[in-house]
């Protein structure tokens, strides 16, 4: 598809960290699409519910296919597509609401099966298309519409959680930081293995977080968001967990298995294909014997 | 003496004990020499232990239900003893295990009972296994079985290339000997087993999963997610062991959210796709039904209904998922189901259930139950051939404009790695499949997604004596006990017509209008709330349930009092009205 519909009329609102993360995600798959010799069609783009999601209807140019599912299955969906055809480049798109929430459970089997997909997460520490309530990601005391006393639970940290899990590859981004985090979408679609793409993504409407990341020098924030060191190993798994369970937000690649075995890899090592389920010596083997 | 047709055996006492096994090897047997056989196993829900029970309906015509009354209980232990001897017709005999109990001596002068301590039996062949043997050596005496059916099956079943093969069948042959001695010496008959009529076909002897799942592959499913829950876990291990080759994807789902989601996928990526599920987890898949439909992707969903609601009877029989079937998900959808009746119904349900999904794309729903599913029987070998594979009007064009949803039925359905490229939206949606709420969209979407079901319509269904004004029309699992009572009421000169079919949605239009031409069509279901005759009442036909919910099978001479009743009921009340 390549026309944008009339009838389609949902807009992010001015400054959503969204828009950045979509033009990335286009930038990486036309690039990928050109240099890896794939066709566009090849591409899958799995989106979850919430604002986020609807970045599968707000694609210009030439589309790759889309599937906009139910609230919280992203993965489970990108887990029967990819395993229809391993040729496929399934992207999965979702928010912390319906990647955390509601779709937490599904993490760790795709990372244990590593599932060789890349999923984009714009957190954005809130539910922001049903209008503003508290998420797994929302911090501690803030108050949103179903928390109008202050959130009385911690936030969920999603780094430990994906490490612990066993995602192979865990990249932390900022929208408010394209070209970097471009590049780390392109690394986790290169990447042979189940790889997040965790980004910082925030909402002006209902939790504007640009001066708690970026920091604001004449409000006297400091910043949560910082660099990784330069010699920072990303194959070293302990590394990363000490860094994740520091205060405060490292962005790049956190951690990426060196040697990734894929699910689709590991199904071909069984050799199923060699035998061909006949269905005529199947029945025969139930003759009254 | 006249010759019996049929007798059935019931072995009753602890999961562990042997009785599924024992009985499995008593159909075999029979089945080996023509017989027709037919069991039913009912487990408790844990791995050892709990009261258990199987039994074995051995026939010179095909069985087609499990026999009200036994010939011959297996008692092996005190409680299988008691919970079941009701269940013996006058004259039939008790085997029991008289090294685990005793029968009161009270007991002992009105029962015909035969004291066959079996295990101790068993195991002064040398061979412990040899137990059940000597409980088949019994039972074969008991209806004058020429010796050799059993001794020839003991040499077929156990020879097998193994080291111990001579000692296992000498040990099994004593057992044997010893099992028909102890029923000799007592002295009791149930008469003579009349001989077996070997069907000129050829047959197989399989499990009602075995039989679904066999189906399922010669209609070349391709894609099979699923998650263990009784009694559907032994399709997902035929699957593992059997489905394999070029482009086939088997693997053990985390939930079953994940199995409607996962095939869901692998629809959209264009394999036939499939999982399998009982009433709780198929539950848990209302949502994405109501996705696979929204989105129009082809998939089945077999659902092996057992007693519910929640957790309810997890080994126990019931007909209680049907409304769900059709309904499983919030909104306006209405998903085709196939209700197997029989095991060799089971394979062909199967094959058109994958069919029928490709062609009007969408969800198609297998509704199996319990007994079926375990029940072994022997069948006529199916045949693949009868039912072509029918594929999904896969899109061949080139355009990346084409319209995915645009039409008022079933259009071509673009693949990812091909062109035409769309999003399957959970929300409405237009053309190439963009969110919309505009309300003619949704008349739209809605009006297409009823209409394909149109192509679907044209399903068989068998009908007799169709001259009666009152019809008996079972569906699933207990088309066999209605059958067998259909016979006797034909014999009794209780007059009514006899409908049936697996295809309960859509129903062939032209069946319902037969249907509604009659007074009164009864419909025998497992259930409290007469699901399938409330469905039938909606299309205005005539139609009241007998319903059981004890989580067992119908028993055939209840159905023909019943049937009998309502007849006799229905004209007293036309007398009186004076028609």
């Amino acid at each position: 598809m390549t026309k944008r519909n009339p009838e389609y009329d949902f807009k992010w609102c001015p400054g959503c960290g969204d828009f950045g993360v979509k033009r990335a995600i286009e930038l990486t798959v036309k690039d990928r699409t050109e240099q890896l010799n794939i066709a566009m069609e090849d591409n899958v783009i799995v989106a979850g519910i919430g604002c986020s999601g609807n970045l599968v209807h707000l694609t210009d140019g030439p589309q790759p296919f889309g599937f906009h599912g139910i609230h919280g299955r992203t993965l489970p969906v990108a887990f029967g597509v990819k395993s229809a055809n391993p040729k496929l480049q399934v992207l999965v798109v979702a928010g912390d609401g319906d990647f955390l929430s509601i779709g937490a459970e599904h993490i760790g089997p795709q990372a244990k099966r590593n599932l060789d997909i890349t999923c984009v997460i714009m957190d954005n520490g809130v539910y922001g298309l049903t209008k503003g309530q508290s998420s797994p990601t929302t911090q501690l005391g803030v108050v949103t519409s179903t928390t109008p006393g202050g959130k009385i639970e911690e936030e969920l940290k999603p780094f430990p959680l994906y490490l612990s899990l066993g995602v192979s590859f865990v990249a932390s981004a900022f929208s408010s930081k394209p070209k970097e985090m471009a590049s780390m979408i392109r690394q986790a679609m290169d990447y042979k293995g189940f790889s997040i793409v965790h980004i910082q993504s925030p909402c002006t409407t209902y939790n504007d977080t640009y001066d708690v990341l970026r920091g604001n020098v004449k409000k006297g924030i400091d910043p949560l968001t910082y660099e990784l060191p330069e010699d920072y190993d990303p194959t070293d798994l302990q590394s990363a967990f000490d860094i994740v369970t520091k205060p405060g937000i490292p962005l790049g690649v956190l951690y990426a298995e060196g040697n990734p075995k894929p699910l689709n890899a590991r199904f071909d090592s069984l050799e199923r294909d060699k035998d061909n389920s006949d269905i005529f010596d199947l029945l025969n083997g139930f003759a009254i014997k | 003496m006249v010759a019996k047709k049929d007798f059935v055996i019931r072995l009753a006492g602890e999961g562990g004990q042997g009785m599924v096994t024992a009985s499995e090897a008593l159909a075999a047997a029979a089945a080996q020499v023509g017989y027709h056989v037919m069991t039913f196993v009912t487990f408790p829900s844990q791995i050892m232990g709990g009261p258990t029970w199987s039994q074995c309906r051995i026939s010179t015509t095909p069985a087609l239900s499990n026999g009200d009354e036994l010939d011959v209980l297996v008692a092996f232990n005190e409680d299988g003893f008691n919970t079941h001897k009701g269940e013996l017709r006058d004259g039939g005999i008790i085997i029991y295990d008289s090294a685990v109990f005793e029968i009161g001596a009270e007991e002992q002068k009105t029962l015909n009972s035969v004291a066959l301590p079996y295990q101790e039996l068993g195991k002064s062949t040398g061979n412990p296994r040899a137990a059940n043997m000597v409980i088949l050596g019994a039972i074969a005496e008991f209806v004058n079985w020429p010796e050799q059916y059993l001794s020839d099956f003991n040499v077929r079943r156990f020879t097998r290339g193994r080291p111990n093969d001579k000692e296992v069948v000498d040990a099994n042959e004593m057992g044997l000997q010893l099992g028909k001695t102890a029923s000799q010496e007592s002295g009791f008959s149930l008469g003579e087993l009349a001989k077996p009529e070997p069907p000129d076909y050829e047959q197989i002897l399989i499990k009602g999963n075995d039989s679904l799942s066999a189906g399922a592959i010669a209609g070349d499913v391709e894609l099979f997610v699923g998650y263990p829950i009784s009694p559907a876990t032994t399709i997902l291990t035929f699957m593992e062991a059997n489905l394999k080759g070029e482009g086939k994807f088997v693997y053990q789902s985390s939930s079953e959210i994940e199995s409607i989601t996962a095939i869901s996928g692998g629809a959209f990526a264009g394999k036939r796709s499939m999982t399998s599920t009982a009433g709780p987890g198929f539950s848990l898949m209302s949502e994405g039904l109501g996705m696979a439909w929204m989105m129009e992707l082809p998939l089945v969903v077999v659902d092996a209904q057992r007693g519910g609601p929640a957790t309810g009877l997890p080994t126990k029989t019931e007909q209680s998922d049907l409304y769900m079937a059709m309904h499983p998900a919030h909104g306006d959808a209405q998903l085709p189901v196939i209700a197997p009746g029989t095991v060799e119904e089971c394979f062909y349900a199967a094959m058109h259930a994958l069919n029928w999904a490709e062609r009007y794309q969408g969800p198609v729903i297998v509704l199996s139950d319990h007994m079926l599913t375990e029940r072994t029987q022997n069948i006529k070998k199916p045949d693949p051939h009868l039912i072509p594979i029918e594929r999904r009007d896969f899109y061949k064009g080139s355009d990346d404009d084409y319209l995915r949803y645009e039409g008022d039925s079933v259009t071509a359905m673009p693949i990812p790695g091909g062109p035409g490229a769309y999003v399957a939206n959970a929300s409405e949606h237009d053309g190439i499949g963009d969110t919309t709420h505009l309300p003619q969209r949704h008349v739209d979407g809605t009006d297409r997604r009823f209409n394909k079901l149109k192509t679907l319509e044209d399903s068989l269904y068998e009908s007799r004596n169709t001259h009666h004004s009152i019809a008996v029309m079972p569906w699933g699992g207990q088309k066999g006990p209605t059958h067998e009572a259909y016979e006797k009421l034909m014999e009794d000169g209780i007059d009514v017509a006899w409908y049936y079919t697996m295809f309960l949605s859509p129903l062939n239009p032209k069946l319902i209008a037969e249907l509604q031409k009659k007074d009164l069509v009864i419909v025998p279901e497992l259930n409290y709330l007469g699901q399938f005759s409330s469905i039938l009442r909606q299309h205005r036909i005539n139609a009241e349930s007998i319903t059981q919910y004890t989580g067992l099978p119908f028993k055939v001479n209840h159905l023909v009092d019943e049937i009998t009743n309502i007849v006799k009921n229905q004209s007293n009340s036309k007398t009186k009205a004076g028609v």
